[in-house]
């Protein structure tokens, strides 16, 4: 099984790097796929106001990506914490 | 597939917001009965919910040139079922529309609709139908996984051409253009969504054959 895992984890990775590669000529943006969103409908309806605006923005880019990883480091400790429970060895009485 | 605070028509956000309202609060019912009926679950669904956070909070870029993220919801639907997943989801939507300027509050039904809702209904279905008709579990939560993240970008395409139509070649022309956007740039993020949901239902077939027992998943010699 971990061959396998590892076999899969590898192709996620590759999947990643594979369109840096192939736009390596920095003839892409990689912007956010919901911003172009948000473009493709001002060119719709090139008219159109946002009525809402977000209560609170992240002031700067480095507060966003701040946050982003605290997103993902509370998912990632969380999943850790369940696996280390499932796969922890029998408790063993106190030694010391 | 966060639609941004205030991109949609004011009878678009609260139409979906309708839409979206009883699935929620049929979801967090479920959990609470869910959690009585077998309390020893409840850490696993944590985790699962964990899962979510991680995922879609990973922007990958993509072929298109473009960067988007996975939804991470066809792991909880396979386990939990979908209306579980709908309140799973919703959280982190909150999380993101509330501290990140992602999404927005007017959106937030429109957004659950197609994240906690679409995605997890579709990988539910997959994933019952392929264990159902003899297939392995591993490839079930692939396909699982992977179509469900599609569903949710194809949902989020339609809802928006439905808000904006294309003055010429209307709703259609604009889901194509929406769908280029979204769609296309989300196939190989599907992909990998897929196998890292399957990374970590093998561990679980291996560590965790309580749980998956309780909740009744096909478990094969993993």
């Amino acid at each position: 099984m971990l061959k396998r895992n590892l076999w899969m984890l590898f192709a996620v990775v590759a999947l990643a790097i594979l369109p840096l590669i192939i736009h390596h000529g920095g003839d892409a943006e990689f912007a956010g796929a919901d911003g172009e969103a948000e473009a493709a409908i001002t060119e719709i309806r090139p008219d159109y106001e946002p009525w809402a605006a977000p209560l609170w923005e992240p002031p700067s880019g480095e507060i966003e990506s701040l946050l982003f990883a605290l997103q993902a480091a509370l998912g990632a400790g969380l999943v850790g914490f369940y696996f280390g429970r499932r796969t922890s060895p029998a408790k063993r009485p106190d030694t010391n | 597939m966060h639609i941004m605070e205030g991109y949609l028509p004011a009878a678009h956000a609260v139409g979906w917001s309708a839409i979206s309202a009883p699935f929620v609060i049929y979801g967090a019912r479920r959990i609470v009965s869910l959690v009585r009926e077998k309390p020893e679950i409840k850490l696993l669904m944590a985790a699962s919910g964990a899962y979510v956070f991680i995922l879609s909070a990973l922007k990958i870029p993509s072929v298109t040139g473009s960067c988007s993220h996975p939804t991470g919801t066809g792991l909880a639907a396979s386990l939990f079922g979908p209306t579980v997943t709908t309140v799973l989801g919703t959280i982190v939507l909150l999380f993101q529309a509330l501290l990140l300027a992602h999404g927005g509050l007017t959106t937030l039904g429109a957004n659950i609709f197609s994240m906690a809702i679409v995605g997890p209904f579709v990988a539910y279905g997959l994933f019952k139908g392929i264990t159902g008709a003899g297939f392995s579990g591993a490839i079930a939560i692939f396909v699982a996984a992977t179509l469900g993240d599609l569903a949710t970008y194809v949902t989020t395409s339609l809802q928006l051409a439905l808000a904006f139509p294309d003055p010429v070649s209307g709703i259609a022309g604009a889901a194509a253009k929406f769908l280029g956007i979204f769609a296309l740039t989300q196939v190989p993020l599907a992909i990998s969504e897929g196998l890292l949901t399957v990374i970590v239902f093998n561990l679980l077939q291996r560590y965790s054959r309580g749980e998956l027992k309780a909740l009744n998943i096909f478990t094969a010699k993993a």
